[in-house]
């Protein structure tokens, strides 16, 4: 019934590097992944910064009969998946394919995809329309075509909880491996930086204005700002840790505890959901707040938030009693792709035993918060939470810890 | 430890002919249909001219005017039908932790309605590749990420637990119950706001499922235009609507004394990993998913007493469809009566898997199967009991309903009497 769930693959599509190894030398090396907007023209917009990838050309990975019928995040999410499956040395095509799942997270899906059909509507007439517009926009399209690129049958799933969902999709796998699928890839990758993704984002009020890459995107920093997009994401392999074992699989190490909670509706007054969810994650976990290693922070960059998230974690541990870090002050915001790129710096974290920084950020005094900040912080890390925080009130938190 | 059981302890439904269950269900047992030639938009350019509409006034169903501006029509829906069925339901939610009050929003295509309208405006009728900021509205960003009806749903009803939306396209009406029913399974939820809900009858999508050829061109006589597994059927009917349900735990509803629709005994979704909107004619996937059902409900085939299919009424799904339920249920196939309610409200995409279960739960509660409506030409390849056009009455204690949808998804879930044996 509660069986243990390991992470055996990583794929990693990130502003600041483009598979596992690319991108955690970038992150411990703080490099940076936000820049002015080039893949189109930002001038006329308040916002002007992105977490773009760049060099990443889809046609050296996937075949060319792929390419019309999908959106940018279609594309990095099979690729990421290609990289995660390879990385685990796994072959599909040599397990069985029932017991194979694909459960993804997504916030926006194809929206590229879809400002190029609206515009073929609109502007030319409905007989212009693809007929890939069908599917290629929506928020299934990554599960649909990773479980078809891969021939996988088992359990498949969709969630959209905006920035929590990445952990709610990982979550939502281990309670599939549990009830009995030996695999299933999860995580997820958001991508949306197009006019029409972008004037929606504008909308919020909450994207950064500035036009300095190392000053727009300030989490628990005392000139924080609101924060600045991006996309990508991860893609992890999760498996039954015996049927792992018995593949001879390494792992990370194991997705220990999760708990998700709303916050109350706006005007309410009462305690926003965080801290719950931090709590309900280490009671899953068995884990004492003691046994927390390193926290990865949501970071919303925003006075309110910020403060709100610094107090839920200050509630559980204390102040300063563990150390906190923002790696992706170095990427942007990629909405459900954010968590899962955390989660994969968590276990690098415990691999490597060290904790990548958070950059760039002057913090607030006002947060009690040990900020790794600027250099990677060597120390042995055997569990580690991750928060993660969705526009419109969601929370989630989960517990990953070094294999046994 | 013995397992924790997920009942349906409140339901609400807002469909095409009628807005509330009781509507609804006079609308199938009735054998009437809701399909029409579409008010919404002028639909000359279009190859498929038909739909299921709902006649909905947001402020007659307790919305207020900010709500109405902020929510698309999708979340109106869904806001109104979740409190509708928490008073169905008669359960205080005031009187529970809101941390184990959870909510799961079904949704396929999300704010299309709002997405196309206010991409008109901001791109100015289609000119503008940098579309114009300044003339979006100040809720756009809800309308891009669906997870917004998640929020409204929760704040409605004052839930605070897990709480998101599932989005695997036309199964999600039952995608979602199915996570629902995980969530108070597990421990992480008492109780789950769970349903779905789909406003997609748009321009952008009726132009891409023209496309593909796969809604109806049947406009001279829109009434007949939904024919699941009928001989002449050429496409679907798109609709609109949405349906909530109270999931509570078994022994805390008996506890508060809770009229229980069903016991949702079984839940399982597959892929077909083949394609993103064709199917085999085999239906091993679906057939997959309802043997993995029937397995967690710890039901034989046999006791199934009625099916409610997708029955989209496109060539490929009905014959699908049809193929799984034999290869799952065997002679016990030919046996039980298979209906499809799309035949009466259409298909409304990420909604309808919800509509079906509410449909399900009815016909248990009521012991009536709903029947296919326009089902008046036999296909030999649809050679199942239909129910044509006629509902009928007949002991209904434990019931098969099933989604197929693009993405290759097919969902399948067993709804039963709480008090049936167990295998």
């Amino acid at each position: 019934m509660t069986a243990s769930v390991v992470v055996t693959g990583l794929g990693v599509a990130s502003p600041n590097g483009l598979g596992v190894k690319d991108y955690w030398s970038a992150t411990l090396g703080g490099k940076n992944g936000i820049g002015r907007i080039t893949r189109f023209d930002p001038s006329s917009y308040p916002a002007r910064l992105a977490g773009e990838i760049p060099g990443f050309v889809a046609e050296d990975h996937l075949p060319s009969r792929i390419l019309p019928q999908t959106d940018r995040v279609t594309r990095l999410a099979l690729v990421a998946t290609d990289w995660a499956l390879k990385d685990a040395g796994a072959d599909p095509a040599q397990m069985s394919e029932f017991d194979m799942g694909v459960i993804t997270a997504s916030a926006a899906g194809g929206f590229e995809f879809g400002q190029g059909e609206l515009q073929s509507l609109w502007g030319r007439g409905s007989q212009y329309v693809s007929a890939y517009q069908s599917f290629a926009w929506f928020y299934a399209v990554n599960s649909g075509q990773i479980s078809i690129r891969n021939g996988m049958k088992g359990p498949a799933g969709v969630v959209v909880s905006e920035g929590a969902g990445g952990l709610d999709a990982v979550a939502h796998a281990r309670r599939q491996i549990r009830k009995g699928t030996s695999l299933i890839v999860t995580g997820a990758v958001d991508a949306s930086i197009c006019p029409w993704g972008w004037v929606a984002q504008l909308s919020t009020g909450k994207l950064s204005t500035s036009d300095e890459p190392a000053r727009a995107y300030l989490p628990f920093d005392r000139d924080c700002r609101g924060y600045v997009p991006g996309e990508g994401g991860a893609i992890l392999i999760t498996e039954d840790a015996d049927a792992a074992r018995a593949r001879g699989a390494r792992s990370y190490g194991e997705i220990a505890g999760h708990g998700s909670t709303m916050d109350p509706r706006p005007g309410s007054g009462r305690e926003p959901g965080l801290r719950k969810a931090i709590e309900l994650a280490l009671a899953d976990a068995g884990a004492d707040p003691g046994d927390i290693d390193v926290v990865f922070a949501d970071g919303a960059g925003d006075p309110e938030p910020d403060r709100t998230e610094a107090e839920a974690i200050t509630a559980v541990f204390g102040a300063r009693a563990v150390p906190v870090t923002v790696p992706k002050t170095m990427t942007g915001r990629l909405y459900s792709g954010a968590a899962p790129l955390d989660l994969a710096a968590a276990f690098l974290a415990i691999r490597d035993g060290v904790i990548p920084p958070t950059v760039h950020v002057d913090p607030c005094p006002d947060h009690l918060l040990d900020l790794v900040l600027d250099q990677p912080r060597p120390a042995p890390v055997r569990s580690a939470l991750v928060l993660a925080r969705g526009s419109g009130g969601f929370n989630s938190a989960m517990v990953v810890r070094a294999a046994r | 430890m013995t397992r924790r059981r997920v009942v349906i302890t409140g339901i609400e439904v807002i469909a095409p002919g009628g807005i509330g269950k009781e509507k609804f269900w006079n609308l199938l047992s009735e054998g009437r249909t809701a399909t029409r030639g579409i008010t919404f938009f002028d639909p000359t350019p279009f190859r498929s001219r038909v739909a299921a509409e709902i006649d909905f006034d947001p402020y007659a169903h307790g919305l207020t005017a900010q709500e109405v501006r902020r929510l698309d029509r999708t979340a109106q829906f869904a806001v109104v039908a979740s409190r509708g069925a928490v008073a169905d339901s008669g359960i205080e939610l005031g009187g529970i932790d809101p941390h184990r009050i959870g909510v799961t929003v079904g949704s396929a295509v999300g704010a299309t309605m709002s997405l196309d309208e206010e991409y008109r405006a901001v791109s100015d009728g289609g000119r503008l590749d940098l579309v114009d900021h300044t003339y979006a509205v100040p809720h756009l960003y809800n309308h891009m990420v669906p997870s917004s009806f998640a929020s409204e749903v929760a704040w409605a009803v004052g839930a605070e637990g897990p709480s998101t939306v599932v989005s695997t396209g036309c199964t999600s009406g039952l995608d979602s119950v199915g996570y629902a029913v995980e969530l108070v399974r597990e421990g992480s939820a008492d109780v789950v706001i769970a349903g779905s809900s789909d406003a997609p009858i748009s321009p952008i999508t009726m132009a891409c499922f023209d496309a593909i050829k796969a809604t109806t061109p049947r406009h001279d006589d829109p009434q007949s235009a939904s024919r699941p597994f009928d001989g002449t059927r050429n496409g679907f009917v798109l609709g609109e609507g949405t349906a909530f349900f109270v999931l509570e735990e078994l022994e805390s509803a008996r506890m508060r004394g809770a009229h229980i629709y069903a016991e949702i005994a079984g839940y399982a979704t597959r892929s077909n990993a083949y394609h993103m909107t064709g199917l085999r004619p085999d239906g091993l996937e679906m057939s997959e998913a309802i043997d993995t059902a029937l397995g967690e409900a710890r039901m034989n085939p046999e006791t199934i007493d009625y099916i409610n299919a997708h029955g989209s009424g496109t060539k490929q799904n009905d014959r699908h469809e049809t193929a799984a339920f034999k290869r799952s249920l065997g002679d016990h196939a030919y046996r039980t009566p298979v209906s499809s309610i799309k035949s009466m409200v259409g298909h409304s995409l990420g909604a309808i898997g919800s509509i079906e279960i509410a449909a399900s739960a009815l016909a248990m509660e009521y012991d009536l199967v709903p029947p296919t409506a326009n089902l008046t030409t036999s296909d030999p390849e649809c050679d199942l009991d239909y129910v044509p056009v006629i509902a009928r009455e007949q002991l209904v204690d434990a019931v098969l309903t099933v989604g197929s949808g693009f993405g290759g998804f097919q969902s399948a879930m067993v709804l039963a009497s709480p008090e049936r044996n167990l295998l």
